[in-house]
């Protein structure tokens, strides 16, 4: 069995950060990935996070992965690649698997689990074709694998996400024949669909995809207006010629070894469903359980980050790494950040969707 | 005729180093490490594999190893996750049709 103070399951911008903190305030600490590379979804986003300096705003998100890769190494955390966690049973030992391979228990003081969240799916008539896939999916395509999903793509949803991908379809050479939202608004930052308006991709809000056609993959999309309830309004069809549908309809919180582990959860929509319940210093109904990241509900990479710092900081002086004013310094430090992130029209729905699972 | 060449942000496409793979017999050009999904993808190919009940086609739906639409059968091993298994020179893929099934394993 392998002993470590701190095990960090995920190694993505959550569980980089609670390492690298951890791994500061002095504690041993074993991060595993079940990916064969670090860095979560960080390597993807080749656009400028917002916010302020301290939360690297103006930096790539490939950058800011750079760099927290070069901190991990720079501090000595062990680092577990293409190792999954299967089990987890009380007393904090995680059963692993190494490469589909090599079995192994690893017991530790404290576990934090930053395991992200995965891609909604919307179905409609269709939506099986290849060709139908995630927005995320087309992102790791174009900006990891640099391969070209499609050439002409319908995008629907206009959060940050759909915004974000659309603009990064066209960087790649893609031709992106509009953006689709079922509510009467876009829903994300005005700064991304400025960009992608100004190179003339058309927005239908209340609009859905209704149907994808395509023989053996997508060549069409139709797509139909939706009255106040929703609901697609009759005769109002428009077929686009399509090869590619992405889906940015949201994510849901990867929460699996948080249920295994048996900790507490909470209902919250606006967080993405089934949250893992938390006090304010990340920790789980389970005392040594933290979780951080999109797993404690879904939000942006920047917050995420902050997350796993809280989540590091303190189960480091759970372990004994700091004293309890020092603790406090530190984390107030993080709190204050977070609520900078989750301020004005776009922060305030998720700062009160967080401050509901406290009172949970 | 898929690959990204070139890229405002990202620049050029780095030269890596050029590995024969098969699919279905055919011999196809890949870049030794990248994903097999990605490969196939820059070769024009979209269909992954075929399902069991309805034979429908799928293709490439989350591209990090979670949804396992991309499966197919790798070397002999059916329902691997192509999306997250890099290419090695000399690989043997098959488009799967429906749970695969389990070839000569060298």
């Amino acid at each position: 069995m392998t002993r470590t103070e701190i095990l960090v399951i995920g190694a993505g911008p959550a569980g980089l950060s609670a390492a690298i903190e951890s791994a500061r305030a002095g504690a041993r600490v074993l991060l595993i990935d079940e990916n064969a590379a670090p860095g979560g979804q960080l390597f993807k986003q080749i656009h400028k996070f917002f916010g302020s300096r301290e939360h690297r705003a103006g930096t790539r998100g490939l950058d800011i992965g750079t760099q927290l890769l070069a901190e991990t190494r720079e501090l000595g955390i062990g680092v577990m690649l293409s190792t999954e966690a299967c089990a987890i049973y009380p007393g904090h030992e995680v059963w692993t698997v190494c490469e589909g391979k090599k079995s192994a228990l690893i017991k530790t003081d404290c576990l934090i689990i930053a395991t992200g969240a995965s891609e909604n799916a919307v179905s409609f008539p269709g939506w099986t074709l290849p060709g139908v896939m995630g927005a995320g999916a087309a992102q790791t395509m174009i900006n990891i694998n640099r391969v070209l999903p499609g050439r002409h793509v319908l995008m629907l949803g206009s959060g940050n996400v759909g915004l974000i991908v659309s603009y990064q379809l066209l960087q790649a050479g893609a031709e992106v024949e509009a953006v689709v939202e079922a509510a009467p608004e876009i829903g994300g930052y005005g700064v991304h669909s400025a960009k992608i308006r100004r190179a003339g991709v058309p927005f239908y809000t209340s609009h859905t995809v209704v149907e994808a056609r395509g023989r053996e993959h997508v060549e069409e999309a139709v797509v139909a207006a939706l009255d106040s309830n929703w609901r697609p309004l009759a005769d109002s069809e428009q077929v686009f010629a399509v090869d590619t549908i992405c889906l940015a309809t949201g994510l849901t919180p990867l929460a699996e070894l948080a249920w295994l582990a048996g900790c507490r959860f909470t209902y919250i929509p606006a967080l993405g469903g089934h949250i893992p319940w938390h006090d304010k210093t990340m920790q789980s109904s389970i005392p040594g359980l933290y979780v951080a990241g999109d797993i404690a509900g879904v939000e942006e990479a920047s917050t995420a980050m902050e997350e796993g710092r809280l989540a590091g900081i303190n189960a480091a002086a759970s372990l004994g790494y700091y004293a309890t004013e020092r603790r406090e310094e530190l984390s107030e430090q993080v709190r204050q950040r977070l609520a900078a992130l989750r301020s004005g029209p776009f922060g305030d729905g998720r700062r009160s969707a967080k401050e509901e699972i406290l009172n949970a | 005729m898929w690959r990204i060449e070139h890229h405002p942000i990202l620049g050029d496409l780095k030269k890596q180093k050029k590995v024969l793979i098969t699919l279905d017999g055919e011999q196809i050009e890949a870049c030794e490490g990248e994903m097999v999904a990605a490969a196939l993808m820059a070769d024009g190919h979209r269909i992954l594999r075929w399902t069991k009940k309805n034979d429908e086609p799928r293709g490439i739906f989350c591209a990090i190893g979670r949804c396992t639409d991309c499966v197919m059968i790798v070397n002999g091993v059916p329902n691997v996750r192509t999306c997250v298994t890099p290419v090695e020179d000399g690989m043997v893929i098959e488009t799967q049709k429906g749970i695969g099934s389990w070839g000569k394993i060298e």
